[in-house]
């Protein structure tokens, strides 16, 4: 199984190492321009949050699967997991706030001590929409991961779960050898439970390239997606959620290995899509890591770059300053503004 | 200028023929446009097409171009290999017709 960066010990593991490879190279000759610029252009900088819709909760980087592409450098030998005070404070912060989903991530976030319980005190607070961002092999795991299904089914959970394909070779190739059979295994139980034929327990799938492109038409993939699991598989889902690569962390070391970062990222550059600006997750998200800190998304986070804002801690919350703050952009965050757009949520357009 | 006939970075320069025949450019890039929409044949099988037919005339831009085009769609290898053997068996077929060019050739100059 392939190790994350931080246990190789490798540059890449500093997410300065990553800012300054981003910052660097065509960006800073001028051939590229800066994404900041960008937006000044369209007169769209600093760019500013409208509201607080989803509260994602990132419970900590250790994961059963190490993905070639992972943003988050998760794997088996990720050890940070988010206390359980650090837990109960966000609990009292989506209650407090009245924020209408809360969004778990990881790593594997099935794999917290406290999920259960999580899970459970958050559906007793009234929080609308819980969802579990799931890698689905997770599901198979063990005896206790196995019994997770009936357990989303009871709080009605909205299960999120990747899969990059629908054939065995594009999937196994970018989530490890194995993936696949697992991922169909799990979504066969979780369809036989209702999950993607019953309107109150929603299964979507995400999609992300498998490879140094981006992705295409979210409706056109997701009719390639429902006919092909269907068919081979007896397999029903949702919504398909198509998001891009961004280049950080692992998909950033693959895209330097494999001599395409210069590509891509003028590929990033050429389809900004302007259109995207209003929809971009950071307007309407806030990413909580599992330390605590808080970030304008995930992939920030990642890097390491916390709000701008005085209130950048679960422990000192405070909406109306995090809602008066400007967000934090570097050359990532093309990744979610071309073509249609990317994120957790899928195409923006 | 290139010390290759090809050079990958010219295909993003194609849109440039128009500087010099902008009417004429401007069509073509009009009807290029259309031809892969939506139609009766879906963009995905378009696509496919334009693979197999990259590799039949045999243009490094366009093979570039529509494989990113397939990995986009999602198409996999196999039905990506399938439209280029489509492709190929077509231009095999074209060359083999021509064999019984040959044969009656062969029977109307021989006893």
């Amino acid at each position: 199984m392939l190790k994350s960066l931080r246990s190789r010990a490798v540059p890449l593991a500093s997410s300065a190492h990553q800012i300054e490879t981003l910052e660097g190279g065509d960006f800073q000759n001028g051939t590229l321009k800066p994404f900041d610029e960008t937006l000044k252009l369209q007169g769209a900088w600093p760019l500013t949050p409208r509201a607080l819709d989803i509260l994602q909760v990132n419970l900590g980087y250790m994961c059963n699967q190490t993905c070639a592409h992972c943003h988050v450098d998760a794997g088996p030998d990720r050890k940070e997991i988010m206390p359980l005070d650090t837990l109960k404070k966000v609990l009292e912060v989506a209650k407090k706030t009245g924020v209408p989903t809360l969004d778990l991530t990881g790593g594997a976030p099935e794999m917290h001590p406290h999920f259960r319980w999580l899970i459970e005190t958050a559906r007793a607070e009234g929080i609308k929409e819980i969802i579990v961002r799931s890698n689905l092999t997770i599901l198979e795991a063990n005896a206790n991961y196995k019994t997770l299904p009936e357990f989303f089914k009871k709080h009605k959970l909205r299960v999120v779960s990747s899969l990059p394909h629908y054939s065995v070779k594009r999937t196994d190739k970018q989530r490890g050898e194995g993936v696949f059979s697992k991922s169909i295994t799990a979504l066969q139980k979780l369809n036989a439970l209702g999950y993607g034929n019953d309107s109150e327990l929603i299964l979507d799938l995400v999609y992300n390239p498998s490879g140094a492109f981006l992705s295409a038409d979210q409706t056109a993939l997701e009719k390639d997606f429902k006919m092909k699991l269907k068919e081979q598989f007896g397999v029903s889902f949702n919504q398909l959620f198509c998001i891009n690569n961004l280049p950080i962390s692992r998909f950033l070391e693959y895209l330097l290995a494999s001599e395409n970062y210069e590509t891509y990222m003028e590929t990033l550059v050429e389809s900004f899509n302007p259109a995207t600006l209003s929809g971009v997750m950071c307007t309407n998200t806030l990413s909580v890591g599992w330390d605590g800190r808080l970030y304008d998304c995930d992939f920030n986070q990642m890097l390491e770059l916390p709000v701008e804002s005085t209130s950048n801690h679960i422990d000192h919350f405070n909406l109306e300053r995090l809602l008066a703050r400007n967000i934090r952009v570097n050359q990532h965050c093309y990744g979610c503004t071309a073509g249609a757009g990317s994120s957790c949520q899928g195409s923006l357009t | 200028m290139s010390d290759t006939y090809y050079n990958p970075k010219d295909l993003k320069n194609f849109k440039n023929i128009s500087e010099w025949s902008a009417p004429l450019g401007e069509a073509f890039f009009s009807y290029y446009q259309k031809v892969f929409e939506e139609g009766a044949l879906s963009a995905r099988e378009k696509s496919l097409i334009a693979l197999a037919v990259s590799h039949v005339v045999k243009c490094p831009y366009c093979i570039d171009a529509y494989t990113q085009d397939a990995l986009k769609r999602g198409i996999d290898e196999e039905e990506m290999m399938e439209a280029v053997h489509a492709g190929a068996a077509i231009e095999a077929g074209a060359t083999l017709v021509h064999a019984v060019q040959m044969m009656n050739k062969h029977d109307k100059l021989s006893l």
